[in-house]
């Protein structure tokens, strides 16, 4: 037996409700550190990076399915799912903390900031697209829209991600290295189902 | 007082840093070198009515929560990463338009000064802020030693570049050496200092050792750390984060609440050391030095010279 078919044997066990209780381990490691002052002399901006770090993560997680089963041979599809749950609860968790820790509902410079700064805009973007995803992410509406419509609808993810990556350089002050190899690894994954055919960029022909 | 509290200095001082001071200063004037874990203390300071009230963010906080790019990008990282840095002995070139250039020897310069102790707000750009006790002496002093022209309208610093110790010499974050510069009036102004200490200690590393600008009414990167040139100009020199991004950072970078950043609202901010559920407080035009500082830019519309 393979290496992949154990790890393939392996994930078969590994039932999909126990991804939400091990996902839920970081935030709650986060803030408690965040609370009990182990995540130093600014902790809501260190909870906030954290949380949006591990979105980044999480994205990048789900992007990278459909390459190892094509490449390795290993097949996390069926964790897919609820990875892309998590990733959608880690931005949610993300942007409240924003909004409750950070910048403390004061809902003038919240909107201010959501369409003044390039930044915000984009990372609110990407959340309000993640939001039809996670809506439509059961079986019930795979067989509603059909399989077809379901997965164009759901290639928004690679939108997602790419935006995410973008908000993560641009928040930065100047270019720095740890942001740009997010946004570059995010940008192969999604390069790779170009090439792959599998995803058209407007101005590119392509079709089916 | 805006900073309201129930702290004060007493509370938040190290008293490791107090006891045994003459000790500590004997072992200093022997030539004795403490480690970062041990700053040293300056001796008798002066004490200012600046900032009385004022409670001061924990030297823990202080020296932990640093934006020092010569040594990394974050916070931690100049803490962990600046001890290396040797600050002795250390000089500060003085050039330019003045009647005595050359190199001053930091120990000629702070015997010849007069060090006082001013609990200053520090915000940075980034909508955080500190309140620190520093100690330091007039910027003025300084240049008064060199003798200023008249002709000089700037002054230009530079920070000291040391590639085999600072990492983010060889990584292209700015273009080093790290530049700031003052207008000759906001270079003059007695609230403008140069400060060697913080807590009645030398300054530790990652916060500017041995010597450094602090210019309270400015944002924070303007108060450029680790000096090692000072230079009189009559044209207005460059300064670091306005050759990187002009439309983000300007030449004055006085507190505003008024005008923001591109990428954020400068209307409020936090303080460091509050913990995870710190209010936000609003900014203070100037930092809350606008009674001292304002006449200074007295019809210039700081929108646009921001």
């Amino acid at each position: 037996m393979s290496l992949a078919d154990r790890v393939n044997a392996a994930v078969r066990r590994v039932p999909k409700w126990s991804l939400y209780p091990l996902g839920a381990i970081p935030i709650l490691w986060i803030y408690w550190r965040g609370i009990t002052g182990g995540l130093g002399a600014d902790p809501a901006k260190k909870i906030e990076h954290q949380i949006g770090l591990w979105a980044v993560w999480i994205l990048i997680a789900v992007l990278t399915v459909t390459p190892l089963r094509r490449w390795v041979g290993v097949n996390l599809i069926r964790l897919r799912r609820p990875l892309g749950h998590l990733a959608f609860f880690y931005v949610v968790a993300h942007l409240l903390t924003w909004l409750v820790l950070d910048i403390q509902l004061r809902w003038g410079e919240i909107w201010t900031d959501i369409v003044k700064r390039p930044y915000i805009t984009i990372g609110m973007v990407a959340f309000l697209v993640l939001i039809p995803l996670m809506w439509t992410s059961g079986d019930k509406a795979v067989r509603r829209l059909g399989a077809a419509r379901w997965q164009r609808l759901h290639k928004f993810t690679y939108l997602v991600a790419i935006l995410g990556g973008a908000h993560f350089v641009m928040v930065r002050k100047g270019w720095q290295l740890e942001p740009v190899v997010y946004l570059a690894v995010i940008a192969a994954l999604v390069g790779l189902r170009v090439f792959w055919g599998k995803l058209s960029i407007p101005g590119m022909a392509r079709r089916g | 007082m805006p900073f309201k509290t129930e702290l004060k200095h007493s509370d938040v001082t190290p008293k490791a840093a107090f006891l045994n001071r003459r000790q500590i200063i004997a072992g200093a004037a022997a030539g004795v070198m403490a480690g970062p874990a041990s700053a040293r203390a300056l001796g008798d300071i002066a004490k200012t009515s600046h900032g009385a009230g004022l409670a001061t963010t924990s030297l823990e906080d202080i020296s932990s929560y640093c934006n020092f790019y010569e040594f990394g990008v974050g916070k931690d990282d100049p803490p962990r990463n600046a001890q290396d840095m040797v600050t002795v002995p250390w000089s500060v070139e003085i050039a330019g338009l003045v009647d005595r250039p050359g190199t001053y020897g930091l120990e000629d310069i702070l015997r010849r000064v007069d060090l006082e102790e001013r609990i200053y707000r520090f915000r940075c750009v980034e909508a955080w802020a500190m309140v620190i006790p520093w100690v330091g002496f007039e910027l003025n002093q300084l240049l008064d030693m060199a003798g200023v022209q008249p002709s000089a309208k700037y002054v230009a610093f530079e920070t000291a570049v040391l590639p085999d110790v600072m990492e983010g010499i060889s990584r292209g974050y700015l273009d080093w050496p790290y530049r700031e510069a003052l207008r000759m009036d906001e270079a003059m102004h007695p609230l403008t200092l140069m400060s060697v200490g913080i807590y009645g200690e030398e300054l530790r590393n990652q916060n500017g050792a041995p010597i450094r600008l602090v210019v309270p009414w400015k944002y924070g990167f303007k108060s450029i750390k680790s000096v090692v040139k000072v230079e009189l100009t009559s044209k207005r020199p460059p300064n670091s984060w306005n050759m990187q991004n002009p439309r983000e950072y300007g030449f004055y970078s006085n507190v505003n609440p008024l005008v923001d950043h591109p990428r954020w609202s400068q209307a409020s901010e936090r303080r460091i050391g509050d913990g995870v559920f710190a209010r936000r407080h609003p900014t203070l035009m100037f930092n809350g030095y606008g009674d001292e500082v304002a006449s200074l830019y007295a019809g210039m519309d700081l929108t646009r010279e921001f």
